[in-house]
């Protein structure tokens, strides 16, 4: 099989996996809807439109940790991912199937959010949109990354926000920058910039993550 | 056996280190004149730039050390990784506090998140934080010297790139010390800087030496217990 057609059978299976099971989506929609409520009453009534933009902000990459812990955890418990070490396929593939699969669900979980956001707190940019589909490659390309990491360790649950927040926080400035400035092109190509490096980065080193992983 | 490499002994290192110090502290206190602006104050400057330089530096050669552990799969390198990102946070600690100070004398707050330079920090040591939280919740091994050389790696994406995000997003209160035109300072000023910062670098080398090798005592002696 070619190096694509390893990641698409990947990933279809994750996807075949959650359509079956429902584990992770339904949960990543309640809790974005939920967290959404929370802020408008953590907000002071007539606080202004910039505050709720960054509070998207918030939901989203949350929102997102929900989905990246759940990413890796069937792996582990059915020892899939001895299987998928032994596999002839470049182990790039697994990481790369692997990010495929949770942008799927982040962005599933978004075609609602986003909409429910307009309808909670005000209407939304194009801007915001472009910025939240690019953060969305950055969350999931290192999100996962870092996923299978805290996953093989022991501390599991506890390791994947503290490891994640700090990697989040240029997304979230490029994201907030994109939803508020007034030339939110510059932060666009920020968050591009991101994807792009970490994306490089991840799937350049994801080999010295499995290896060895029992 | 390990192979024998040429190493500065580490007396000669200590001794070079207190010499170094003594002189720029000497420098900073005696010989650099009172900033016209900000007065005796600003003589926090040349510790703490030197120190924000010389925990960079650690960073860096944490990175490289991670770099030549996924490359070569020494295990020393991984040890001597590990050292230098572990000096980098301590290192870091003492940015973080000496900024504070600082700003909290020049503009009156302890903390300003306009300022650039701490707010990196900030980023930065949350993540090295991280990496220690990381590299201890995974048995020592293969495993856990491929996650911490990896992660080590992302620290040196994550510089830059959280530069150029706090650079866009804030405005900009830090004073520029180096333009694109060299450092706007000369004389005296420049000839402290220089020896605090070649001070600090050689005690920053002094230190990670003296827990390198007390790190590898720790583990030879781990051995041997268990032959």
């Amino acid at each position: 099989m070619t190096y694509f057609g390893d990641v698409g059978a990947l990933a279809r299976k994750d996807l075949l996996l959650e359509l079956r099971a429902r584990d992770t989506l339904p949960a990543m929609l309640l809790f974005v809807v939920a967290t959404f409520v929370v802020f408008h009453f953590s907000l002071p009534s007539h606080s202004s439109q910039l505050a709720a933009s960054g509070l998207l902000w918030v939901a989203i990459i949350f929102t997102a940790l929900l989905g990246l812990g759940r990413a890796f955890v069937p792996e582990r418990e059915q020892r899939v991912l001895d299987g998928l070490v032994l596999a002839p396929c470049d182990r790039s593939a697994i990481w790369l199937a692997k990010a495929i699969a949770t942008l799927a669900f982040l962005v599933a979980a978004e075609v609602v959010a986003l909409p429910v956001f307009a309808l909670f707190f005000h209407g939304l940019s194009g801007a915001t949109v472009a910025g939240v589909v690019l953060a969305d490659v950055g969350i999931c390309a290192v999100g996962t990354f870092l996923g299978a990491m805290a996953v093989a360790t022991r501390a599991r649950d506890l390791l994947l926000p503290l490891l994640f927040l700090p990697l989040a926080i240029p997304i979230v400035v490029g994201g907030v920058g994109a939803s508020v400035a007034a030339a939110p092109s510059r932060y666009l190509g920020f968050l591009a910039l991101y994807d792009v490096l970490f994306g490089v980065l991840c799937w350049a080193t994801f080999e010295y993550v499995v290896a060895e992983a029992q | 056996m390990t192979p024998v490499r040429y190493r500065i002994p580490l007396p000669a290192l200590a001794a070079a280190s207190l010499v170094l110090v003594s002189l720029a502290l000497a420098l900073v206190f005696f010989v650099a004149p009172n900033d016209v602006n900000q007065g005796f104050s600003q003589r926090i400057f040349y510790f703490h730039v030197s120190i924000a330089f010389t925990a960079y530096a650690c960073f860096a050669v944490g990175a490289w050390k991670a770099l030549r552990y996924l490359w070569k799969g020494d295990p020393r390198s991984d040890l001597e990784s590990y050292v230098a990102v572990h000096q980098g946070v301590i290192f870091g600690t003492a940015v973080l506090l000496t900024g504070s100070i600082w700003a909290k004398i020049s503009w009156g707050h302890w903390w300003l998140w306009g300022e650039d330079e701490l707010v990196l920090f900030l980023v930065l040591f949350l993540f090295y934080c991280a990496y220690f939280m990381l590299r201890f919740s995974v048995d020592p091994g293969p495993q856990r010297a491929n996650f911490s050389a990896v992660y080590a790696l992302f620290g040196v994406v994550l510089i830059p790139v959280s530069f150029l995000a706090i650079r866009i997003a804030k405005s900009f209160v830090h004073p520029q010390v180096f333009t694109l035109h060299g450092p706007n300072f000369g004389g005296w000023i420049l000839a402290t800087y220089c020896v605090a910062q070649a001070a600090l670098l050689v005690f920053a080398y002094t230190l990670y030496r003296v827990e390198l090798a007390g790190k590898r005592l720790d583990l030879r002696l781990r051995e041997l217990r268990l032959a």
